[in-house]
């Protein structure tokens, strides 16, 4: 039994069937990458699995320590380990990132408001954001900002994984965290990600191409077309996507590789 | 802007706001409103004739003055059940050691002595009806400002006080603003002479702790040539078991160049009908600026205004107003454009749950004169669930020409989108969904002065949790 099992998975949104069955196993200390074309149900899945109350469920579960976390709160998922990095980051507005970070740790930490032992301390707080920021390139000024407000595509993205790297999840699920980033923020994603990779953490990448797999090397690579994985191996999978793209699965001629005019 | 800090406050709220203390005043008046009542009061005061003469003029007024129906639903006060006058202690405390130890308690549990020691130039706080504590730093006196309660600033500075009292607001300018002068007791009375700037808040604490007790404070700011002044009021009351009226008003006359903040938060208990008349005069190039934060309270009907009497007047509304179960909060905002070059803005913010009902009464007036003058109207509404309510009702009338008006109304709920990137996050729902509340407040909250920015967000987390009233 691995640490994070996904079964037969089956999900909709507004009436309309997405997920028909997907079963994946993940174990700590690997890194899994889901590729696929646009429309193939890859945000359906990362939603579905944080619970956004978008999306239905319409069959299967997904086993975390012990539980289906299907029947969860996102808010409850997240302090069993799991995390999320969204494609599209949300803007809150009249919200601080330093108190939305600081409340998110606390809320892992189990800090309710009472036991002041679990909460962190503003040293603590401190240093342990400062170690963060500079592995992301990213400085203080960013703080004060309200959540993920006026921040450009390559700073919502850095954003997310200060996020990841302050709540250290034991599964992490990155949504197209590489989509819209220039090469050098994709290495500093990488970075960062790379560094928190180790037996403590799960790792399902989400992509569109296989970009940012030369900086993230995946242990496995599966590929969704119309809801349902297609094709699993190990790296070797990624390359063959990069030479023939999701034609062999998909009508349309979806290039796993981006377009050299996209190449910023 | 800073960042405020969390604070714990489910388990103090009670101990800290809601607590009791035994009554025990010196004079208890009679329930119930007639001449005799009103020249009982004002020979209790030993005022001067004028005074009296305008009180019982006052309730003449009251008396003929239908009740307003235009807004919130104020049919069942029962005017004749209200205590018009209680006092708590015979003399006016000079300093915090003097005072009754009951009342000392009181602030004492609301943190008057500390908050002083951190940025209060001076405090006076209201218990019952009459202000008995009051102090004032001596680097105020020693430039002329006077900082006192109405009471004392009617006997200490009469011509002063005659001068002005009564002249933003007349007694027949609504039913309430009669009532208030008919029986009218304590509140602020500030002066600050020509270009002296008051760099730190001026503020004062109100209570009210008796049943059946009706707040009558009356304000009076005077904000000369150039100067400046920061006016901060805030109030928590105790849970009552009956109803009861608060009723105050505020008058203010800024001059040329001068410019006065007035903020306020307000938490009454939910059974207080708050009804309140503020108004300012802001002559040349003069700016006035209200803050004004509506919580609590069955029924708020509150509508602050700025009269823009000369050219180059500014006048300025922020104001939140949160309505929870059983409440309606009927706010607003007025700007009257009388001279050419003048600007207003009016910003609002509220908030409606478990069926809270808030209404936003803008009213733009642009004069003839008012030539190339502007007014920016900007009302954001977020309901928390179905049953609530919202609605504006904006009001422009405008004989000026040459004049930019502007006005954008918004109505939204917490979005699924920003409830569900908070709890991915561990953050549970009630902790999000105060955490976007209060970022949809911040704009507000950003103009308070730290201590009290940090009390709103504590208050808008009861409110949230429920656990009041
Ligand atoms: N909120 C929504 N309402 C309606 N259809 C949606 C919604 N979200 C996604 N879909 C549809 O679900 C399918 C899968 O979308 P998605 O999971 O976002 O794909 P991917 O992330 O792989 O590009 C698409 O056909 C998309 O149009
Ligand atoms: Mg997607």
């Amino acid at each position: 039994m691995a640490d994070f099992e996904i079964r037969d998975l089956r999900a909709s949104v507004e009436g309309k069937e997405i997920l028909k069955g997907v079963t994946l196993a993940i174990n700590k200390g690997e890194v899994h990458a889901v590729m696929g074309p646009n429309g193939s149900g890859k945000s359906t899945l990362s939603h579905t699995l944080m619970g956004h109350p978008g999306y239905t469920v319409d069959g299967g579960e997904v086993i975390f320590k012990g539980q289906n976390v299907l029947t969860l709160e996102p808010d409850e998922r997240a302090r069993l380990g799991m995390f999320l990095a969204l494609q599209y980051p949300v803007v809150v507005p009249g919200i601080s990132m330093t108190n939305f970070l600081r409340t998110a740790l606390n809320a892992k930490r189990g800090y309710d408001g009472k036991d002041k032992t679990k909460q962190v301390s503003p040293k603590e707080f401190r240093s342990l954001l400062k170690g963060e920021l500079e592995v992301l390139h990213m400085d203080d000024s960013f703080l004060p900002r309200y959540i993920n407000d006026g921040f450009s595509g390559g700073e919502k993205k850095r954003a997310e994984i200060l996020q990841m790297a302050i709540l250290k999840p034991e599964i992490a699920i990155l949504d197209e965290t590489d989509s819209g980033l220039d090469i050098d923020s994709i290495k500093f994603v990488a970075d960062a990600v790379n560094r928190m990779r180790g037996p403590e953490l799960g790792v399902l990448i989400i992509t569109h191409y296989t970009r940012v797999l030369q900086f993230i090397k995946p242990d496995f690579v599966h590929v969704l077309v119309d809801g349902k994985f297609v094709l699993s191996g190990g790296p070797e999978v990624a390359d063959r996507l990069e030479k023939t793209g999701y034609s062999e699965w998909a009508e349309a001629d979806e290039p796993a590789v981006l377009k050299p005019e996209e190449v910023a | 802007m800073a960042t405020v800090p969390k604070v714990d406050v489910g388990t103090d709220y009670k101990e800290k706001y809601g607590f009791f203390v035994p009554e025990d005043y010196v004079f208890k008046a009679k329930r119930g409103l007639n001449p005799d009542i009103v020249n009982e009061i004002s020979w209790m005061k030993k005022e001067p004739e004028w005074m009296t003469k305008m009180r019982l003029r006052s309730l003449e007024i009251f008396r003929k003055k239908p009740m307003p129906t235009w807004g919130a639903d104020l049919s069942v006060i029962d005017f004749e059940n209200i205590f018009y006058y209680l006092k708590a202690s015979n003399k006016q405390s000079t300093s915090w050691e003097d005072l009754p130890p009951d009342i000392k308690k009181t602030y004492d549990r609301l943190g008057v002595p500390e908050a002083e020691r951190k940025f209060l130039a001076g405090v006076s706080a209201q218990y019952e009806s009459e202000v008995v504590y009051h102090s004032l730093q001596k680097e105020l006196t020693a430039k002329g400002v006077i900082f006192t309660d109405t009471d004392s600033a009617l006997r200490d500075h009469p011509d002063l006080f005659k001068e002005y009292f009564g002249t933003v607001i007349p007694p027949a300018d609504n039913k309430f603003s009669a009532l208030n002068t008919a029986v009218w007791s304590g509140g602020s009375f500030i002066y600050v002479p020509k270009g002296v700037r008051v760099e730190i808040p001026l503020q004062a604490y109100f209570r009210i702790n008796a049943e059946n007790m009706g707040q009558f404070e009356r304000t009076l700011i005077i904000c000369d040539e150039g100067s400046f002044v920061h006016y901060i009021e805030g109030c928590t009351a105790p849970i009552y078991t009956t109803d009861s009226l608060h009723s105050a008003v505020v008058e203010i006359i800024v001059k040329k160049d001068a410019r006065c903040r007035y903020t306020t938060i307000q938490n009454w208990s939910t059974n207080v009908f708050n009804l309140v008349t503020k108004r300012a005069m802001a002559y040349a190039d003069a700016t006035m600026e209200w803050v004004d934060g509506n919580l609590g309270s069955q029924i708020t009907m509150k509508y602050p205004s700025v009269y823009l009497m000369e050219p180059g007047a500014k006048g300025d509304v922020l104001s939140v107003a949160f309505a929870g179960k059983g409440q309606h909060q009927d706010a607003g905002g007025k700007m009257i454009h009388v001279a050419p070059n003048t600007t207003s803005t009016i910003t609002s913010k509220s908030i409606s749950k478990a069926g809270g009902r808030t209404s936003y009464r803008v009213h733009i007036k642009m004069y003839p004169d008012a030539k190339n003058s502007k007014s920016f109207v900007k009302c954001d509404a977020l309901l928390l669930d179905d049953e609530s309510r919202s609605d504006t009702y904006p009001y422009n009338d405008v004989d000026a020409e040459n004049v930019t008006l502007g006005h954008e109304a918004t109505v939204s709920k917490v979005s699924d989108e920003q409830l569900f990137y908070l709890m991915s996050r561990g953050i549970t729902r009630s902790e999000a969904e105060t955490m976007i509340v209060n970022g949809f407040i911040e704009p507000f909250t950003k103009e308070l002065p730290l201590e009290y920015a940090v009390e709103l967000n504590r208050l808008i987390q009861l409110e949230m949790e429920g656990s009041v009233g």
